[in-house]
Formats: C-alpha cells, sequence, structure tokens
C-alpha cells in the first residue's frame, strides 16, 4: 500500500464516520423531547457535518481524480462506505442517541487531540477545529448520560438499555490494520489502537456518575470498515442520497 | 414536546464582547444550572454572538408591579436638572 492510497482510505473512513452520524442526528430535527434540544442536536450534527465537508475535500484532493466533497459523500454503493457500524446505529429513544453520541465524541476528541500535532498541515487545521466541537459534544452528552443514568427509574432503565444495545460496537472503534499503521508511522493520523485508554479515563467518570458499569472492551461488532453494515445503513442511505441520485450533480 | 411545567425556566444574558455589559436575551427551560448554561449556548450563541453567558432562574428575578407605575416613575418627569443638558461641553470633547 502506497502513502497516497492509505491516506485517501483513512480520510474516507473518517469521513463516512461524520457523515453518517451527522445524518443520523439530524433525523431529529424537529423531533426532540423539547426546544432546547431540538437546537443542540442539529447543533451537533452541524459541527460533524462540517468535519466531514472538509474531510471529503481533502481526501479527494489526496486521490487527485478530480471528485469533490458531493461524489465523494453521495455516489458510492453501502458497500463502499467505511463508517463505524456505531455511527450508522439507528436513534433509538433519547438515552440511546445521547450515549452513542458520547462514545463516538470521547473517541474522537482523543483523536483528534492527537491529530492536532499532525506532520499533515490539512490534518492539524482540520483537529485544530474539531477537537473543540467534540470537548463540547463530550460534555453536553455527558450531562445527559449523568442525569438519565441517576434521574428517575425510568430514565435510568432506558439508559441501561441503551448501553446493553451499544457497547459492542465500542471494540470497533480501536481496530487498527495496514491502513491506520501506515498513517501512524508517517505521524499523518493517530492509531485508533493507541487511544483506548484515554477513551476509558474520559468515561469512566462518567458512567461512575450516571451508575453504570465500566464495560470490558474487548471484542464486539465489526465490518464497518469493509463495507459490511447492518441493515439500517441502506435505509439510511435511501434517504441520504436521494437528491443527488434524482436530480444527478444538483445545487443549489 | 413534552410537558415543560416541571422544567424550570431561566433567563439569559449574553456579553457580545469585551467591554460590553450582559444583556438579556430571551429564557429558556433546563432542569439545572449546568443544563441551562449549554441550552443558552445552543440557543442564543449560534452565531457567534457570545463571549460569555449568564444563566438566572426566572422565579429568582424580583420585578416592578406594573400597577405602581405611577408611584415608581411618574416622580421623576419634571426633574429636568438631572439630564446633564445644563452644561456646555467643549467641542473638543467629542462625541460623550
Amino acid at each position: 500500500m502506497d502513502a497516497q492510497e492509505a491516506l485517501f482510505t483513512n480520510l474516507v473512513r473518517l469521513a463516512d464516520d461524520h457523515l453518517i452520524l451527522g445524518h443520523r442526528l439530524s433525523e431529529w430535527c424537529g423531533h426532540a423531547p423539547m426546544l432546547e434540544e431540538d437546537l443542540a442536536m442539529p447543533n451537533i450534527a452541524l459541527d460533524l457535518i462540517g468535519q466531514a465537508r472538509a474531510l471529503y475535500t481533502y481526501a479527494g484532493e489526496v486521490e487527485g481524480k478530480g471528485r469533490d466533497e458531493d461524489q465523494i459523500a453521495y455516489l458510492r454503493l453501502e458497500r463502499e462506505y467505511n463508517n463505524l457500524l456505531l455511527c450508522e446505529r439507528p436513534n433509538g429513544d433519547f438515552a440511546h442517541t445521547m450515549l452513542r453520541q458520547l462514545f463516538f465524541a470521547i473517541f474522537m476528541e482523543a483523536y483528534w487531540d492527537k491529530a492536532q500535532s499532525s506532520s499533515d498541515e490539512t490534518i492539524a487545521g482540520i483537529a485544530g477545529k474539531a477537537v473543540k466541537e467534540a470537548r463540547y459534544h463530550i460534555r453536553h452528552t455527558g450531562e445527559w448520560t449523568v442525569r438519565l443514568g441517576d434521574g428517575t427509574p425510568e430514565s435510568a432503565e432506558r439508559l441501561k438499555e441503551a448501553y446493553e444495545r451499544l457497547t459492542p460496537y465500542i471494540a470497533e472503534l480501536f481496530e487498527s490494520d495496514a491502513v491506520t499503521q501506515h498513517n501512524a508511522s508517517g505521524n499523518i493520523l493517530p492509531d485508533p489502537a493507541e487511544l483506548k485508554d484515554e477513551f476509558i479515563n474520559t468515561l469512566k467518570p462518567i458512567f461512575a456518575q450516571a451508575l453504570l458499569t465500566m464495560p470490558e472492551i474487548t471484542t464486539g461488532q465489526s465490518g464497518g470498515r469493509a463495507g459490511r453494515h447492518t441493515e439500517d445503513m441502506g435505509f439510511l442511505l435511501a434517504e441520504l442520497q436521494y437528491m443527488q441520485r434524482t436530480y444527478p450533480d444538483m445545487k443549489w | 414536546m413534552t410537558d415543560t411545567a416541571e422544567i424550570p425556566l431561566w433567563e439569559v444574558f449574553i456579553r457580545p464582547r469585551n467591554g460590553l455589559a450582559h444583556r438579556h436575551c430571551g429564557s429558556l427551560h433546563a432542569a439545572d444550572a449546568e443544563m441551562a448554561l449549554q441550552a443558552a449556548r445552543d440557543v442564543y450563541t449560534r452565531r457567534g454572538e457570545g463571549q460569555s453567558v449568564w444563566v438566572v432562574p426566572s422565579a429568582q428575578i424580583v420585578a416592578s408591579d406594573p400597577q405602581n407605575k405611577d408611584e415608581m416613575f411618574d416622580p421623576a418627569e419634571d426633574k429636568i436638572y438631572r439630564h446633564p443638558t445644563f452644561y456646555d461641553i467643549p467641542e473638543e470633547v467629542g462625541h460623550m
């Protein structure tokens, strides 16, 4: 694998994580339990989609075939998306959405923090902006996790159910392969496997307050990086890609 | 939307720039102070309006009674000497 291919593949993986989770969060728009959250969740979604745009644009430059962000984001088949399975999980209830976002934000904060000192200037720039956004996402979803976990019997029950459903998807965050190792060796992008301790250290105090036990992160659901998705992914893409598929190259 | 009757109301004050005072900009519902601060950030500072945010429980604000408007404010009406309009201000001072 050459450096260009490794970088392109890694950038698209990251961009897919952000686009797909951003799309999922945007599904809450107009449906949140209260007006304040109806703004807070789309705010986070827009942060994620903004990060995805920067990553797709840079991936297109690295690839050098003249593809822009829209072509990479919207015109691939399901098996060509390489996002984490966590990011495509359906929203479920509010507790489920908050916990899914908390896991991703804690992981990405550690990731961007490290990527700020990347030898690649574009990546360092994207990371510098994204790390601040991820810190706020941790704060927002972390505070909600605590309040749901230590709230009413119903909120605690629902958070616990979200925990059962989502913990199998944590291990995939830390997967490492030839692509990530290649980029890590050049100090271009961090190796996810090295971020596990930091992830645990950030999650631990939040879970203690939310009265949840820390999960064992060993193995779990996997396949997103190879394009093997859950059943829900096709439905998500049908909505996400509809406009570009129906009106190719449309602009507004 | 769920019933927000049980969730307290908060008043939001935002300071736009250094040197300016916090200004009241609206209200919101939140369960506690930390969530109120975050909601204020999400609802009222989306377009880069803020440098600093204050939130205050609406119930803690003591307001004047509109029925007492006359005794509160009318006595000030004929004290025109309280306005600094009887002084000559030198040109060089400019806009004060």
